[in-house]
């Protein structure tokens, strides 16, 4: 089999689980206590903590660990909101953020908030410019994401920065998608990720909130994670996510323009060997391992289901299935084909072969399918 | 080039797009309870029964077609002419170019 689903969750790194087996025989004890196992825990957390940190652009002190990246989104975004009802109720959002995003906003406009939703262009991408422009007095809070999760299009998070730094508006980044792949940009207020992207273990989100960024913890609060993440921390799952982050950024560095190259081979030959296609996202401004395509006359979940049964384990933004009945927002906010969408995130290491192969199969899948659906050329 | 809100969020419903009655279809597609892609399937199968210059309609209630029909005449360079409001779905109006 060949997994290109690094997108969904990347296989655990070795490194992350030599960490974790490590931290659970020496971390097991309470952080918080004052005997020796403890202080063992305690410091493999703070080492963590720091690593992640600097990986990230951050102080440790700025830098929490909560139970996902889901749940690092909804703590920023819910706490900044709360912290800064008096400047306003006002939130901005992209057409493209992930769900956990627009699942807040939807529960903030619930609850009286008021909420500018930002669109995007053909590839994904928010004009800086109109991010800006919906920048208002009474704003709480912008939220843009890092890069896309089901297209891979680079965000102007820089020139948005600059715009939200100018509004005085504190701005979320969520970089799940981008963080240990390719450099963080800063100006960022709130930055959320989440280990199992970069090969950490699941369960491990991290939650940034820079120091004079006023935020107030949504729930009760307790006394860890500095009062920001209520519950008693994953320890080993914490020490594995920071050894997993460190060995995959290095290992990226060298592996992300590989990866890159093996997808541009894709957006190169899938238009050239199927018709009726389209390669979607920015052809430039683009996570290294990620790309998406659409062939018409196809739906999306057959494809998939043969492109497993050939050995490739694919994933797609299409969703024309009973439990959801909505096509992907993201695909539907871009004005492309919402069907017949297939996402291939490649993981560290994914090998040239299986790409040829991949390459080599998709269009006799592809024909099959659009022949038992009646299309004939 | 830009599509711009679309959406106000995910939950929320779709704007009304711009609408205004124009030329009469001469061929109508019912694609009405067809779930994507087959009502774009029946769209590009049926195309050739109107002559260049010609008006087709798809009824359709799925909301993927919104998005994927003027996808695809942007991809298959047909012009999409307008959207009509049903009481169960939308009827969407496309001019045969070539």
């Amino acid at each position: 089999m060949a997994y290109f689903d690094a997108a969904s969750t990347e296989p655990l790194h070795p490194a992350a689980r030599e960490a974790l087996l490590e931290a659970l025989e020496g971390g097991w004890a309470d952080p918080q206590r004052l005997y020796g196992p403890a202080r063992r825990a305690r410091m493999l957390l703070e080492r963590a903590r720091a690593q992640v940190a600097a990986s990230l652009g951050a102080r440790p002190d700025e830098t929490s660990f909560t139970s996902s990246g889901t749940q690092a989104v909804h703590l920023g975004m819910l706490g900044t909101l709360h912290a800064r009802r008096r400047a306003g109720r006002h939130l901005v959002v992209s057409a493209v953020e992930h769900s956990s995003v627009l699942h807040t906003a939807g529960q903030h406009e619930r609850d009286g908030g008021k909420v500018t939703t930002v669109g995007v262009d053909r590839s994904g991408r928010v004009d800086p410019e109109e991010f800006a422009a919906a920048l208002r007095p009474d704003t709480a809070l912008a939220c843009l994401q890092s890069a896309n999760h089901e297209v891979g299009t680079l965000q102007p998070v820089t020139e948005v920065a600059e715009a939200c730094r100018a509004a005085r508006v504190p701005l979320l980044v969520d970089a799940a998608q981008s963080a240990g792949r390719v450099p963080i940009p800063g100006g960022w207020s709130l930055l959320t990720a989440s280990a199992h992207k970069w090969g950490g273990p699941p369960g491990v989100g991290v939650l940034v909130v820079r120091k004079n960024t006023r935020w107030r913890s949504p729930l009760p609060e307790d006394d860890r994670e500095s009062r920001r993440v209520p519950g008693y921390e994953n320890v080993p799952g914490i020490a594995a996510a920071a050894a997993a982050l460190e060995a995959y950024r290095g290992e990226m560095e060298l592996d992300a323009p590989r990866l890159s190259a093996l997808v541009e081979l894709i957006r190169e030959r899938v238009p050239r060997l199927i018709d009726d296609v389209e390669v979607i996202g920015d052809p430039v401004e683009r996570l290294p391992h990620l790309v998406t395509f659409s062939c018409l006359y196809v739906e999306g979940e057959a494809l998939l289901t043969e492109l497993d049964r050939l050995g490739f384990e694919v994933s797609s933004g299409s969703s024309c299935t009973a439990d959801t009945l909505r096509p992907s927002h993201v695909l539907e906010a871009m004005g492309v084909i919402t069907h017949g969408n297939v996402r291939v995130s490649l993981s560290r290491g994914t090998r040239a072969a299986d790409v040829d192969r991949f390459l080599a199969v998709l269009p006799g899948a592809v024909d099959r399918l659009r022949q038992t659906s009646g299309v004939t050329g | 080039m830009a599509l711009k809100r679309r959406r106000a969020v995910r939950e929320a419903p779709p704007e009304a797009p711009p609408v205004s009655t124009g030329p009469a279809a001469l061929v109508t597609i019912d694609a009405l309870g067809r779930k994507c892609p087959i009502p774009i399937i029946m769209l590009a199968e049926r195309i050739g029964e109107v002559p260049v210059g010609g008006i087709i309609a798809v009824k359709a209630d799925d909301v993927a077609a919104r998005t994927d029909v003027p996808a695809w005449c942007r991809m298959k360079s047909q012009d999409f002419v307008w959207e009509e409001t049903l009481p169960r779905g939308w009827a969407f109006h496309v001019r045969r170019t070539y």
